[in-house]
């Protein structure tokens, strides 16, 4: 109790706030009470006068405030004074009871940590695989991955247009649990240059060669000079093979899934487009987000998704 | 009484409303005007670009602050989810404020960087492309209108008037800053600083 004065307000302004608030409750309470009574006096039967208007021969009687009404209005006077007394309201005055929203919530995060800290404590210590297999965390973790992660990556962990699907065996940049707490708590910036430059019938034939990488139909005559553009621009990234490598994010082209290829796209077209406009593919690291104790969580749900099937 | 005096001269009787009413204002508006609190910017904040301007006033066209906040409250359940709650020195260069004041959709005080600009464009081109369950409207004439920059220079003068530290330099390249840009790249640029110069305050 010893800083019940804040210093946020220049002591004028303090003191503008205190005589306006007081002043204008100390107005109002004497507008109200100069008017609680008539000065008109009820005769002998109790009968009192009319206030003297008068419409379509209805008439108004002056009479006092009600006494019930009078009271209450000076309760919500007195209440006032409490609560300004209580809480911080007269300027730099914090009141008697110290609130302030700050503390209010410092008090609801202290507590909450309280109770939640040793339960992700106690996750933390078992490793990605185990804690797989861990329904009740499971659970929790699934409630993580629905508030931060399904508005990209889907519900379902299936992913869509350009964002990775989770639940299959195609892993960007690694599918162990050390690569995944990467990608989450650092996240992942994916860049495939445009190579408008090489022209349209190098990517053409290009296009061909990644078809055929994956065995899909394609012109044999073009994917073998496409080949040879691969093999001097992609493979630094993509391998010779196509196999990809998950240390630059650079997808494997042999599995026939396709990160950009939008609804109703063909392959084809997908491959084109990526090929003249490169790709820029972006994960927000989350560690800032949702802090690494539930980022462990939300790794093991990630693994996990590859052991319902 | 004199009360009759009042309620029979309307011009003083309307007199008599405002000041009664202008004491609520007196007290709880004004002083803020003088306060430390209030009027100075939280360390790091810096005037939105040209592209964020623009995209700032897409933001305001399309009447996005009627069911998006820019507002996090100081209650656990809120800083849990959109991270540490606003603070008055974030809002210094924001005229007009848009706070806003119902949440249809989520809190957008700190969504910059927490979604991929890829995550925007398709959320924005049609929002149940991403989020099946999403009831906002699409905006895919954002993708076919482009900026030409003309009245962005005059915007920031105008700002600028207002206590907005933008330097000549900014306004004379504002211009070729936003002219030929899609109006969705600006609005995207906006809403990926929001809120991000409080972030990892948590």
């Amino acid at each position: 109790m010893n800083n019940l004065w804040g210093d946020s307000l220049s002591s004028f302004w303090s003191a503008w706030i205190i005589i306006v608030t007081l002043g204008s409750i100390g107005l109002a309470f004497w507008l109200l009470y100069a008017n609680r009574k008539t000065d008109k006096i009820p005769d002998e039967q109790g009968n009192v006068d009319t206030t003297g208007h008068a419409a379509d021969g209805i008439e108004e009687y002056d009479n006092p405030l009600p006494r019930w009404w009078f009271q209450l209005y000076v309760a919500t006077v007195i209440f006032a004074l409490g609560y300004l007394v209580l809480y911080p309201g007269l300027g730099n005055f914090s009141g008697v009871l110290g609130w302030s929203q700050e503390s209010q919530w410092e008090e609801e995060v202290a507590q909450a940590e309280e109770r939640f800290t040793p339960i992700f404590a106690q996750y933390q210590e078992v490793p990605i695989p185990e804690l797989a297999e861990d329904s009740e965390a499971m659970q929790v973790a699934e409630r993580i991955y629905q508030n931060n992660c399904a508005v990209c990556h889907g519900a379902n962990a299936q992913g869509g247009y350009g964002f990775p699907n989770l639940t299959d065996d195609d892993w960007l940049y690694g599918g162990e649990p050390e690569n995944i707490l990467t990608s989450l708590n650092q996240g992942r910036n994916g860049l495939m240059p445009s190579w408008q430059q090489l022209g349209e019938e190098n990517i053409e034939n290009v296009t061909q060669h990644v078809l055929s990488l994956s065995g899909l139909d394609h012109d044999a005559e073009r994917a073998e000079q496409g080949a040879a553009v691969y093999g001097s621009v992609c493979a630094a990234c993509h391998t010779a093979e196509g196999t990809g490598n998950q240390a630059l994010g650079a997808p494997n082209l042999t599995n026939d899934i396709w990160l950009y290829q939008a609804p109703g796209q063909s392959v084809a077209d997908s491959v084109r487009q990526t090929l003249r406009n490169g790709r820029n593919g972006h994960m927000p690291a989350q560690a800032a987000y949702i802090g690494e104790e539930r980022v462990h969580l939300v790794a093991a749900y990630i693994y996990s998704l590859r052991l319902d099937d | 009484m004199r009360h009759e005096i009042v309620e029979k001269n309307v011009g003083l009787l309307a007199v008599l409303i405002l000041v009664i009413i202008s004491f609520g204002g007196l007290a709880e508006v004004v002083p803020l005007f003088f306060q430390k609190q209030t009027t100075e910017p939280v360390e790091g904040l810096r005037p939105l670009t040209a592209l964020e301007l623009e995209g700032r006033d897409i933001y305001r066209r399309e009447g996005c602050v009627g069911c998006h906040s820019q507002m996090i409250r100081p209650f656990r359940a809120e800083t849990e989810r959109y991270g540490h709650y606003s603070v008055a020195g974030e809002s210094v260069y924001d005229h007009n404020f848009l706070w806003g004041s119902k949440r249809t959709g989520p809190d957008l005080a700190r969504v910059g960087g927490r979604y991929s600009d890829d995550w925007h464009r398709a959320h924005m081109y049609n929002p149940r492309d991403v989020v099946p369950e999403s009831i906002m409207p699409a905006y895919p004439w954002l993708f076919e209108r482009t900026l030409d920059g003309e009245s962005t220079p005059r915007k920031m003068q105008a700002l600028r008037a207002l206590g907005v530290p933008y330097t000549e330099e900014d306004i004379a390249g504002a211009t070729r800053e936003v002219r030929g840009e899609q109006e969705i790249t600006a609005l995207i640029a906006y809403l990926q600083q929001l809120g991000t110069v409080l972030e990892g305050t948590r």
